[in-house]
This record gives structure tokens, sequence and C-alpha cells, in this order.
């Protein structure tokens, strides 16, 4: 017997895309198998480590304990659309410059989640930042570079949006 | 893991939710609200709905508003709504508290009122709020609507009142006009409580913080038995009692005496009495405190 399937409209990165999914797929498995964007990680499988957040409508969610029959409708975007016109985004390159990934796991996750606490809080605190990736698991950097990488990223946001060159 | 196969209906409206849940009875149905705890349960395989009931495109199960002296909260309504909504915060700061203790945010953003409710985990916050508050919940079946108070709504651990074919639709809390106080142990800040305490105070008087009584205190915990409950004895004790240091303490002796929780991997039963004790004079003394900044 063929698996019952539904149809699922959802925007990924800015592109819209119509899908059959069964009623058990995965947000995570959707978006890495049948979209070819294997940028979001699975870690834990179970909503603890934070490797598999992507933002849906703007809010980060752990895509492995979301189906991707409750992303109908949704705009989701996954570390494959932060980059734009083949420029790094702000917090990719901090990342890069302070060393905010060792082995990189974690990484698609954690820059997610930094893009949504920089949308609510163009300024944090280290201690802000630190409270707030405490979603996300990182077994390699000890989440100092991680958070120095979040508020160098957070200045240059906020320089370029006034005009000024990061 | 990945969950095994289901079938799947996301319905408009209550009546048809039901309506399916009478239907697959046989299929052991669930409700999804959030997911945030049944699909990790489906990923390990140790939840196996053959068919499951999305609750997301049911209009009216969302929001939060103010009937007199009542906040209702709709059960689809979002943790991260609730952890932000202004009027939460100011008819049901106990709740505004407990609610930032759920889990992440990330899981706060799509994890539900209702769903923590009716998941019913007897570490979970939300629940000690429910019984503390003495909420009414609401639920929707084939023979209409009706209401479980807390104190009747859990039954065991993940356990609660609700029939096979029956949805928690609202829960209603009424508005607490003393202090209030969540406190809880955890091992790691965002995992499941150890133990927690959710700590209700209101007092009598004018009160200048000398020779306060306390006319009436709420207290439940959660983590120390197979449901959320009231701290009976303490409340007992501090009803009419003067709200000083010896008071509280002697009160929350009472009641950690009383208690007779089991024990697990984290945690002994000597060890969670004496949490419970600790963590209740805290969160006396806390909603003591706020209830006189309060007037």
């Amino acid at each position: 017997m063929a698996p019952d399937t539904r149809t699922i409209s959802l925007t990924v990165n800015g592109q819209p895309h119509v899908a059959q999914v069964e009623p058990r797929r995965l947000l995570v498995d959707f978006l890495r198998e049948d979209l070819g964007l294997p940028g979001t990680h699975i870690g834990c499988e179970h909503g603890v480590c934070g490797t598999c957040t992507v933002l849906l409508n703007g809010a980060s969610i752990r895509s492995c304990i979301t189906l991707a029959v409750q992303a109908d409708g949704a705009s989701i975007d996954t570390v494959e659309g932060l980059a734009q016109g083949g420029e790094m985004h702000p917090l990719q390159d901090e990342f890069s410059a302070k060393q905010g990934l060792q082995c990189g796991f974690c990484t698609p996750g954690m820059l997610m989640r930094a893009r949504e606490i920089l949308a609510e809080n163009p300024d944090p605190s280290p201690g802000q930042v630190r409270e707030a990736i405490a979603s996300n698991l990182c077994r390699c950097t000890g989440y100092q570079f991680i958070t120095e990488a979040v508020i160098s990223a957070a200045a240059r946001m906020r320089a370029s949006k006034e005009g000024v060159a990061p | 893991m990945k969950p095994p196969p289901f079938a799947y209906a996301a319905p408009d409206t209550v009546e048809e939710a039901v309506g399916l849940l009478t239907e697959h009875a046989e299929a052991e149905p669930r409700v999804l609200a959030g997911g945030q705890s049944l699909i990790p349960l489906m990923n390990f395989r140790l939840a196996k709905p053959g068919y499951l009931v999305d609750l997301r495109n049911v209009a009216g199960l969302s929001g939060i508003r103010r009937e007199g002296d009542v906040l209702v909260i709709g059960a689809m309504t979002r943790m991260a709504e609730v952890e932000r909504s202004p009027e939460v915060a100011v008819a049901a700061p106990l709740v505004t508290e407990a609610v930032g203790l759920v889990a992440h945010a990330p899981v706060r953003n799509s994890g539900t009122v209702g769903g923590s409710l009716a998941h019913a985990d007897p570490a979970a916050e939300l629940p000690a709020v429910a019984l503390a508050l003495d909420a009414d919940l609401v639920a929707a079946g084939p023979g209409g609507t009706r209401v479980i108070p807390a104190a009747e709504f859990f039954t065991g651990p993940y356990s609660t009142a609700l029939a096979a074919d029956e949805i928690l639709t609202e829960i209603r809390l009424p508005v607490w006009p003393g202090g209030h106080a969540f406190t809880e142990f955890s091992r790691v800040h965002a995992n499941f409580a150890v133990v927690a305490v959710a700590a209700l105070v209101e007092l009598d008087g004018d009160g200048d913080g000398n020779g306060d009584r306390i006319r009436h205190a709420a207290l439940a915990l959660a983590g120390v038995a197979p449901t959320p409950v009231r701290a009976t004895a303490a409340e007992r004790a501090l009803a009419g009692a003067p709200a000083d240091a010896a008071t509280i303490r002697a009160a929350a002796d009472a009641a950690a005496t009383s208690l007779s929780p089991a024990g697990d991997l984290h945690a002994s039963p000597e060890t969670r009495r004496g949490l419970a004790r600790t963590y209740l004079r805290r969160g006396i003394e806390l909603a003591v405190a706020r209830a006189r900044n309060e007037r």
C-alpha cells in the first residue's frame, strides 16, 4: 500500500514549494532530503541539542520535533538562506573570524538562533547572548567565541542598518 | 529515530476534531497541539498513535483574554505568546514566571499551554500553576463542553481526566490578588524541574511589613508525586498566621514531612523532600515579599 501523503505549500528561504509528504515526515528530513538542503543538521532527534534549529515565520523551532505538515503555509528560513548574492551574512563572517565554530556541527542551529536573537534585540549584552544560546549545545567552543561572534555581528548589523559601512 | 506511520487530519473546527477522535477510536488517536512532547515520544516510538488530529487549523483555540476576574488562555496559545503577554503579566504573573522556565525559547515558540496541561508531566510547570490557582480546564467532547477543576484534572503521570474523545479548549485562571512566586530546582537550566513550587500568598492588614498576617495561601508542588499536588499542610499552617520567617519555615517543614516522593535517577526521595522544603520556603518568602510590595 502506498503511504498516505499530504500536499503542503510553504516558502523556504524565499522560494515557494509545493510538495507531497507523509504525515510522519519530520520537517528536518523534508528540508534535507526532499528539498536537498542539508545545511540544517540532525542531532539528538528529540528536541534537546538545537542543531536542527530553523526559523518558522521568524521564530526559532526545533525541526526534528516538528512535522513537515505542521509547516504547511509557513515561511521557513534555514542556514542556506543566510548568505545573499555570494556575500556571507555578518553572523557567518563573525563566526568565522572569531572562531565561533570548530567541528561545525552545531553551527547551522547556532546561526539561526542567533539571527532570531538579534531580530528581537539588535544590541544584546554578552550575558543576554549566553542565556539565549543556552538552547543550543556546542561541545567544541565553550560558547565564549560564539558569544563574541554574535556581539560583533550585532554591531555590524546595527551599523549597516544605520547606513554606516560596517 | 523517526515516528512510525500514522494517519493525519487537520480539521477546521472543534466539532470535527472531536468527531475524528470518536470515528478513529480504534487507532488510538492523539491530539497534536505544538508537538513538543508528543513528537519526541513518537520519534522514540514510546507513543505510536495510529491517527493524529492536528488542531493547528481550528479557529478560536488560540488567544488570551480577560473576563472580569478570570484570565482565559486558549489551549493552542503558544508558550512564547504567553511569556510576552502584558495581559498575562498583570492578571497572572505566576504564569509569566513559570512559563519562562519551560524548556528553551525555541520549544516555547511551538509548545502550547493546552499541550503542556494535557501531557501532564508530573514535573512540568504549568500543571502546578493550574493547580495552585484552582484553574478551570474546559474540555469539548461529543456531548458538548464541560469544565474540569484543576484539582480533578491530573489523575496520574501523563494522565488526565480528559476522555479519549475530548479536547482541552481553554484554561480559565482566576486573577490572584496577592503575591506570587514560581521557584524550581533543575539539574541544568531549562531541563525539567526535579522539584518545582508555585506559591500564592494574600496578606491581611495595611501592613508596614511588621505584624502582617497571612489571609490565605495556595501552594502547589511538581516533581514530588505522580501528579502535581497542593501542599495543604503548609496552606493550613499559614492561614491566619503571622507572615514571618518562623511561620514560613514551619509551614515548609510541615509540607515536606507530609510528602512521600519516589526516588529516581535524578534524586532520591530524601533529596526531593529536602528540595521541596527549601523551595517551598523560598517560594513563600518571595510571594510574601511581593504581596507587601503590591500594597
